[in-house]
């Protein structure tokens, strides 16, 4: 009898819970965080639509003088011109290619070089403090004598990119090589461990997080590299149109330059990203 | 013949000018195949003594016999696993275990072959391909204790192995580790800093003491095995307990 009684209630309580009709809350992260990365990407949107409309309208109602400011429109037509009738794909080409071939070369040197420094104790410290004092050097003030050295040719481009990246990966690697936990190269001593086989086991997996952390800061400084070359003395390239751009009053054609160099490198960015990635793959190694 | 003799074995440092005796003439006998431990406060010379055995630092005098060869010096001859499972992140727990056998110049199919029927039957299957970061303290333990086991020498040094795991972990470890030593029928040197553990486990343990570090006594462990939990209760381990309690109380009194 009182069980039943029990239930009862116990079921009038529930029909009173149903009326009441509470809200219903269930916590979707996802969700959440699927909704925060769309407003993101859309307001970045539009702040850079915003930005060139802007630029357009000023120039437009004589707020800013496009003569020196050019604007978004005259800049794409200038662009088409430049791409269909003009050397920019060609000039594209060679910028991108000495960039590219100063990084890789710079950044293969460099992290050779900071590697090697953990086969010696006397070797590494002799030449840290030079290390230092290459780092501190303004590589770009040397740009016209490597300019004479190595001709107004390519290799110089190459060469000015490689100057610029190839101490920030030495100083990265080796940064990695002191960090390397020397429990870990007892531990391979104690498994009868030659030195090789430590460099190759560990001090190699170890440094790879802090050389990859300098591709980024490179490709910025190989492109700063190249673009002075190209500036100082050479028959193509961007940097090299741009100051061909100035001299001739041609300040809208200087204004395509600096945009297909900030196109040029924001691409180069996301292939360093990409690069990264891939050369941390199965390095677990968290920062 | 001893497995393994040290003989006066003496390290000195010098540290501000004034010499420091790390270890003062150590004395070990190790019959083959025997669960040694060595049990002591900080400071007196457990781990110079097994650097000194695994060859990565030399005695000021005195030599380390193994199998009557003299091995001081020379890495390689013994296994040596620190108290840090040190395992590398980048590789997963199959490629951490096959280092030893790389390093020898094992082919890498031999090497996982080898190593492949380790993990299953000592509770590891299922793991191979983690990395050490998905795995508990307890997992990554034993996966060190195998890569040590896999260079398959016949003596193994355990520096405080489970110094850094949980009381039930450690207790499941422990069992985990006789277990090793009855099916593979090495000879280990297990240093410890907590009696139970080292009672448990043992068939003589050294008692050290510190500054200068030196063996103060060699205590005999008779109990039956196969032990277990039930051990712990019996009363001769009780009373070894006291007696190497009593032994090591002396010691942080004296320090005082």
């Amino acid at each position: 009898m009182r069980d039943n009684s029990e239930q009862i209630l116990f079921q009038q309580e529930l029909k009173m819970q149903e009326v009441e009709a509470l809200p219903v809350i269930i916590e979707d992260d996802e969700l959440k965080e699927k909704r925060r990365k769309r407003i993101t990407i859309i307001g970045q949107i539009l702040i850079g639509i915003l930005f060139f409309v802007l630029w357009e309208l000023l120039a437009k109602w004589k707020v800013i003088d496009s003569y020196y400011w050019s604007s978004p429109t005259i800049i794409w037509e200038t662009g088409v011109i430049a791409f269909t009738e003009g050397t920019l794909w060609s000039d594209l080409i060679y910028t991108s290619g000495a960039t590219i071939i100063g990084f890789l070369l710079g950044t293969f040197f460099g992290a050779l070089l900071g590697l090697s420094f953990w086969w010696s104790y006397f070797y590494s410290k002799i030449a840290e403090p030079y290390l230092v004092a290459f780092n501190a050097i303004p590589k770009l003030a040397l740009a016209p004598v490597l300019v004479i050295l190595f001709g107004i040719g390519f290799s110089s481009k190459v060469i000015l990119a490689l100057m610029m990246t190839v101490i920030v990966t030495a100083i990265a690697a080796h940064s990695g090589v002191k960090s390397v936990d020397a429990d870990l190269e007892k531990m391979l001593f104690s498994l009868g461990a030659k030195k090789h086989h430590i460099f190759m086991k560990v001090v190699i997996p170890s440094a790879m997080p802090w050389i990859v952390s300098s591709l980024k800061i490179n490709i910025a400084l190989a492109l700063a590299g190249t673009i002075v070359g190209e500036f100082i003395s050479s028959r193509q390239g961007i940097g090299r149109m741009i100051l061909y751009a100035g001299q001739i009053m041609n300040i809208n054609l200087v204004w395509v330059g600096v945009v297909v160099l900030s196109i040029l490198s924001v691409l180069m960015y996301v292939g360093t990203v990409w690069l990264e990635k891939r050369l941390l793959r199965g390095n677990r190694i968290r920062e | 013949m001893y497995k393994l003799e040290v003989r006066h074995t003496n390290k000195i440092f010098k540290k501000e000018g004034k010499e420091v005796v790390a270890l003062k003439d150590a004395n070990l006998k190790i019959t083959e195949g025997k669960f040694i431990s060595l049990i002591g406060p900080s400071g007196c010379g457990k781990s110079t003594l097994f650097n000194i055995i695994a060859g990565l630092i030399k005695p000021t005098t005195g030599e380390v016999l193994l199998d009557g060869k003299n091995i001081v010096g020379k890495n390689g001859n013994v296994c040596y696993m620190l108290q840090k499972d040190l395992l590398l992140p980048w590789r997963s727990i199959l490629q951490n275990v096959i280092l030893g056998l790389e390093i020898k110049g094992v082919s890498r199919k031999e090497a996982v072959e080898r190593a492949m029927p380790l993990l299953q039957k000592y509770g590891l299957e299922g793991f191979e391909h983690h990395y050490p970061d998905e795995l508990s303290g307890g997992m990554r333990q034993r996966a060190a204790l195998l890569r040590t086991l896999l260079y398959d020498q016949d003596i193994i040094l355990l520096d405080e192995p489970f110094g850094a795991l949980d009381a039930q972990t450690r207790l499941l470890m422990q069992t985990w580790l006789l277990q090793i030593w009855t099916d593979f029928k090495k000879t280990i040197l297990f240093v410890t800093h907590d009696i139970d553990e080292a009672i448990y486990l043992s068939d003589e343990i050294y008692v050290l003491s510190p500054r200068p570090g030196r063996i103060k006594e060699k205590v005999e462990v008779h109990l039956p095995r196969p032990r277990n939990e039930n051990t712990l209760l019996q009363p001769a381990f009780i009373d070894l307990k006291q007696h190497l309690f009593a032994l090591l109380k002396e010691e942080v009194l004296l320090e005082k």
